[in-house]
């Protein structure tokens, strides 16, 4: 909401600059979003009387004009508005001046006529076209006839006012207005604040006569109505269209002008119908029924919903309550009779029939938050009062009242106790009544308990810590002293998922990852991909777009995406890493479980070339080296083995392994199929996921200290060819099992199937490594057990040694 | 020629034999010739048999004198020529050293859990712990049991993403905070806990909007917990995350959980509050909300809101790292450019 600073200065004696005042106001009630003085930027704009105009010899819409502009001289000014005539008061902008959007103007030519200066519209000195009067939107603005030529025309359309746009929190409804920010800038400043009284002159006939409400009360509590009749539409006063567009309203005509000025000033959103377009005598707020219509002012069409509220009369619904009147009976240049409509209505109905019939407006927002109940009547009478001063309005009398239900005023008790222990201060008594009273509350006080009755207007404030907040705000938040906790001492340790993520975190960086946070929520197709156990899919109701519609299953295909994304950018070298959850769903149930996973990616070459060592491509092996380190790292208890996975859609069936610890599959690696590197446009990847969760659950080592021998130890290389299908991992397990006693490692350093071994074979080359830690071996013992190692390799795996 | 003038002569020119030797086979060639089985200081000690008694131990001990000043020589002179071949060979060894050095492969941490770890270990030293809760979570738990039941007007300021009716992609942390807060046995001590994680709202993704990021709520609930207290904790975060020249305010804001709710602002990273567009020309700018846990918050987790009470505050590192680095865009966070994320490396 736009608050003028010149309308809170009628009221409040204030010595203070707008951008202050603004600061003020940000410091202790609602947040501003900017403070505006519309004059501001526009330079040498003044006032033109237009004495003479002729048509363009060489144009059918120019006018040559000459202007007074309050110098010795008139101007000579062309102008192709379509509504200039001889004698109007117009905006001139002079030679040398600026207008709206920091354009300057200067003297030209004009299809071959001189004009000094340019002849306004008032979107060209920065109105918004929103608020421009509708007979002006498409021409040159008419100042009043008694507006003196030279003078500037800032003063004339209220263009020196400071406009400060108040960004009301959801709580805050009473700021909504112009008295409701008075009340609380009369506590922020500690100044009293007098409002206008209604001075309401009724005439006629009594209004019970013309006219009956019939309410569900608790559709409206309050609904409350006037009829004025003979009144005369016509366009405002300067100061109410001023007041109007300088809040961010078009004038339309005096009637409708004060609906909503009335609004601006009081918060009470109010409808003026024409009367003379019901259907009967009678109106009736009720809900909506099946198969009823609803055409609203805005020329939009609803079908009703039987949730909304309607005014109606005999016939069919004339209004949606609280959102937007219809318009079958609204105010039109034939107007002669008014029902003024001032009203409660429920605020859930109506947030839902905004948002049911995406009609955001004025009204809707403020029943929302809630108007001030005590001030139905006062707003409905004001609003009278200026149809009888500014429309000449015969006031009909009385008001018909259908419901009128206003809430008892809060009557909370705190103590002062509670107020220091609260804010951490050490306020008095008086200080705090003080504060109170100050924003309008009631306070009777016995010792040190307080009792504070909270005016209506202030349906924010129910319970203690709301009156908590009052004293804090009012008091000053920068008043309040900065201390830390003092109490019970706690323990701040992570735990040890906690602390075993974060050496995940460390292990992968140190081993050349960089850590990745990619989206979550991904397609159905990729939250589907690389799935280490069966799940149902779970889908968002309502998306914002099919890239983020389902939940995750893996982690693996966010780092697709992200290599995606950088191998598009022209970066090949990508090693990244996520630590995150994957949501899997059974059957049957709608909530997901959720599980910690950690995945790598790795495309292009992890170790950056140098000028001393060439780049090398990732593959398998690389990727495995960072697994194994990591869960060496971990140290998890249990072997840790490698079995080929060919069944994996997404991988590539003959470079993809499962990870098993203590014989359990917590995850795999591998090379991304070709096909799947395609689909995401990358080039060869090597991949792993882990399932974090088994990890952190499973048992681990311990650090133990392990005495160094100090007896040599003897080594002894084994060469042999076995079949293709013979894995490295057998032939380990075979050395080890079989090893004898003072076997310490066993180490593959070489591995050949090119040309020089049989089609079928390949050749593996280990070191065995002998020690005995209590004593020098002998090489007899060893020859004993090395030859003992070669006989099982040629017996169990058809070694054959070399 | 006595000999005792022939040892004299010999040390003479045995000195300077060795003194011409010009490399390390010239020097045993000298040794050998000079102090051999068949060099002549052998020689003049076998001529010692015919001395007479009194004069042999003197010639003798001037002999073995003479030896032992040969032998030193000898000695600095290999050493020297040793130094002098290996200086030669380091010469030749000499490399540009303004050459780089060869790459290591090295990860970074993300930029935001460089601030959410930065975070966690500053309240994990004032006595906090950290949970994480879970990212699909329950209506209740996201909204009700913070205060906003389901026609909660403020419902409309947080769009949601939701699975059902009831299950949704959690919009805030502070769900954990109502977890907790209901098994939390008060008999054991405070309750001092901050929630990191992901969060999700349903927005459009821009430079200034995206449907994940993340917060780190904070709560504290004990017998007697100020808004003071609260105030001194957001500033030893502003200190611990930007620097201790960067000042706090508290300013009214609105939350249904809490009750006074406060925005925090710290001084302007761009003018150092002196006022530039970043901050609007206020010196200041709005980095998180906090307050104090309003009664329905304590109530619904079953804590009596008038023995207990406390604070709670909401970061968003997204937010912190744009304003700390000048991030333009919160998208480079979840793209995962190489080039954005090894930007943030240093730990000096
Ligand atoms: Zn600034």
């Amino acid at each position: 909401m736009k608050i003028s600073y010149n309308w809170i200065k009628e009221y409040l004696d204030l010595d203070v600059k707008p951008a202050d005042l603004a600061e003020k106001i940000e410091r202790t009630s609602v947040e501003v979003d900017d403070v505006v003085k519309p004059s501001d930027g526009l330079k040498k704009i003044v006032v033109g009387h237009v004495l003479s105009i002729e048509m363009h010899p060489d144009s059918d819409h120019l006018h040559i004009c000459q202007v007074d502009v309050g110098e010795d001289d008139p101007l000579q000014i062309v102008c192709g508005a379509p509504n200039i005539d001889k004698g109007q008061k117009v905006i001139v902008a002079l030679p040398g001046s600026r207008i709206a959007g920091n354009v300057k103007i200067k003297k030209s030519k004009m299809r071959g006529v001189p004009s000094a200066g340019m002849i306004c519209a008032l979107q060209e000195i920065g109105f918004s076209d929103d608020v421009v009067p509708k007979d002006y939107a498409d021409g040159i603005y008419v100042l009043p006839a008694d507006a003196t030529p030279g003078d500037d025309v800032y003063d004339y359309l209220g263009m020196n006012d400071s406009l400060i746009d108040l960004d009301v929190t959801p709580n805050r409804g009473d700021m909504l207005s112009l008295n409701g920010t008075l009340h609380d800038l009369a506590a922020i400043y500690d100044r009293p604040v007098t409002l206008d009284q209604v001075d309401l002159k009724e005439a006629g006939q009594a209004i019970e006569d013309q006219l009956a409400v019939h309410v569900d009360a608790d559709l409206a509590p309050q609904y409350r109505m006037r009829l004025v009749k003979q009144v005369k539409l016509a366009p405002s006063p300067m100061w109410l269209q001023i007041r109007l567009w300088n809040a961010g309203y078009r004038p339309i005509n005096n009637v409708v002008d004060i609906t909503n000025y009335i609004m601006l000033k009081y918060g009470q959103p109010l409808h003026a119908f024409d009367y003379d377009k019901f259907a009967g005598q009678d109106v009736y707020v009720r809900t909506a029924k099946a198969g009823e219509k609803l055409t609203t002012l805005d020329e939009g069409e609803h079908d009703l919903d039987p949730q909304d509220i309607v005014i109606a009369d005999d016939k069919a619904p004339i209004a949606l309550a609280g959102v937007m009147g219809g318009l079958s009976t609204a105010i039109s240049d034939e107007t002669v009779t008014v029902a003024i409509e001032s009203a409660v209505f429920e605020h859930d109905h109506i947030r839902k029939a905004a948002q049911r019939h995406h009609l955001h407006t004025d009204a809707s927002q403020r029943f929302e938050r809630g108007v001030n109940q005590a001030g139905v009547q006062e707003a409905l009478d004001a609003a009278a009062q200026m149809m009888n001063e500014l429309a000449a309005g015969e006031v009909q009398t009385g008001a018909v009242v259908g419901s009128a239900n206003i809430p008892d005023p809060a009557v909370i008790t705190i103590t002062l106790g509670h107020i220091n222990a609260v804010l951490g201060t050490d306020l008095d008594l008086a200080k705090v009544t003080h504060i109170l009273e100050s924003l309008g509350f009631d306070v009777a006080s016995k010792g040190e308990t307080l009792t504070v009755t909270v005016p209506v207007r202030r349906n924010d404030i129910h319970i203690p810590a709301d009156l908590l907040e009052e004293i804090a705000r009012i008091y000053g938040y920068d008043e309040l002293p900065t201390t830390l906790l003092t109490g019970r001492m706690t323990m701040g340790t992570l735990t040890s998922a906690q602390k075993l993520m974060r050496a995940t975190r460390h292990s992968l960086e140190g081993l050349g990852l960089n850590q990745a946070i990619s989206y979550a929520l991904t397609t159905e197709d990729k939250a589907k991909m690389f799935l280490m156990q069966d799940s149902e899919t779970t889908q968002l109701a309502w998306p914002m777009s099919v890239d983020h519609a389902f939940l995750r299953m893996n982690v693996v295909t966010g780092l697709l995406d992200d290599i995606a994304y950088n191998s598009a950018r022209k970066v090949k070298d990508v090693a990244l890493y996520e630590q995150g959850r994957v949501f899997y769903r059974e059957n049957g149930t709608d909530r997901p479980s959720e599980q910690e996973h950690i995945a790598g990616a790795i495309t292009g070459t992890l170790m950056p070339a140098g000028w001393n060592q060439p780049a090398q491509e990732v593959d398998f092996y690389q990727i495995k080296g960072i697994v194994e380190a990591y869960l060496k790292d971990m140290a998890v208890n249990g072997d840790v083995t490698y079995e080929a996975n060919t069944d994996m859609p997404e991988m590539h069936p003959g470079r993809t392994a499962d990870i098993l610890v203590h014989g359990h599959r917590i995850g795999f690696m591998g090379q991304v199929h070709p096909t799947i590197a395609k689909q995401f446009k990358i080039g060869a990847t090597y991949v792993f996921e882990l399932n974090l969760q088994a990890i952190i659950d499973m048992p681990k080592q311990e650090n133990q200290y392990d005495v160094i021998s100090r007896y040599p130890a003897i080594t002894r290389d084994i060469a042999m060819l076995v079949a293709d299908d013979v894995t490295n991992e057998q032939i380990v397990a075979l050395i080890e099992k079989r090893g004898g006693a003072f076997l310490q490692s066993v180490k593959l350093f070489d591995v050949y199937d090119g040309v020089k071994v049989p089609k079928g074979k390949k050749s593996l080359a280990y070191t065995l490594t002998y020690q005995d830690k209590n004593e020098t071996l002998v090489d007899d013992a060893v020859t004993q057990a090395f030859e003992k190692v070669e006989k099982r390799l040629q017996d169990d795996l058809g070694a054959e040694i070399r | 020629m006595s000999l005792k003038d022939k040892l004299s002569e010999l040390r003479q020119r045995g000195l300077t034999e060795i003194q011409k030797s010009s490399d390390l086979k010239d020097v045993n060639q000298v040794r050998v010739s000079l102090l051999g089985k068949k060099g002549p200081i052998t020689e003049v000690l076998r001529g010692m048999r015919d001395l007479d008694a009194e004069e042999r131990p003197k010639v003798g001990a001037f002999a073995n004198e003479i030896r032992d000043d040969l032998t030193a020589a000898l000695t600095k002179r290999r050493e020297e020529l040793e130094n002098a071949v290996l200086n030669a060979r380091l010469a030749n060894e000499k490399i540009d050293v303004t050459l780089p050095g060869t790459p290591v492969a090295k990860g970074e941490p993300h930029v935001i859990q460089q601030i959410i770890d930065q975070i966690e270990d500053l309240f994990l030293g004032m006595g906090y712990q950290v949970l994480s809760g879970p990212e699909v979570e329950e209506d209740k738990y996201n909204f009700e049991m913070m205060n906003l039941p389901k026609n909660h007007p403020a419902r409309d300021m947080q769009d949601t993403f939701y699975i059902t009716k009831e299950i949704l992609m959690r919009t805030q942390t502070s769900p954990m905070q109502a977890r907790t807060l209901e098994k939390h046995d008060f008999s054991q001590g405070p309750l001092k806990m901050i929630s990191p994680g992901v969060v999700y709202r349903r927005d459009t993704d821009d430079p200034t909007h995206s449907h994940q990021f993340h917060q780190v709520e904070g709560l504290v609930i004990d017998k007697h917990v100020t808004m003071a207290d609260l105030k001194g904790t957001l500033q030893v975060l502003a200190h611990e995350l930007f620097g201790d020249k960067f000042d706090v305010r508290l300013r009214p804001s609105y939350f249904p959980f809490t009750e006074p709710s406060v925005e925090a602002d710290i001084t302007c990273f761009n003018c150092g509050g002196k006022g530039c567009s970043v901050c609007k020309n206020t010196g200041w700018i709005e980095v998180l909300g906090a307050g104090m846990v309003h009664p329905n918050v304590l109530k619904m987790a079953g804590v009596d809101p008038d023995v207990y009470g406390g604070f709670a505050f909401g970061v968003g590192p997204d937010r912190f790292a744009m304003l700390k680095y000048g991030v333009d865009d919160i998208r480079n966070f979840y793209l995962n450019d190489v080039r954005f994320l090894t930007q943030f490396t240093k730990k000096g």
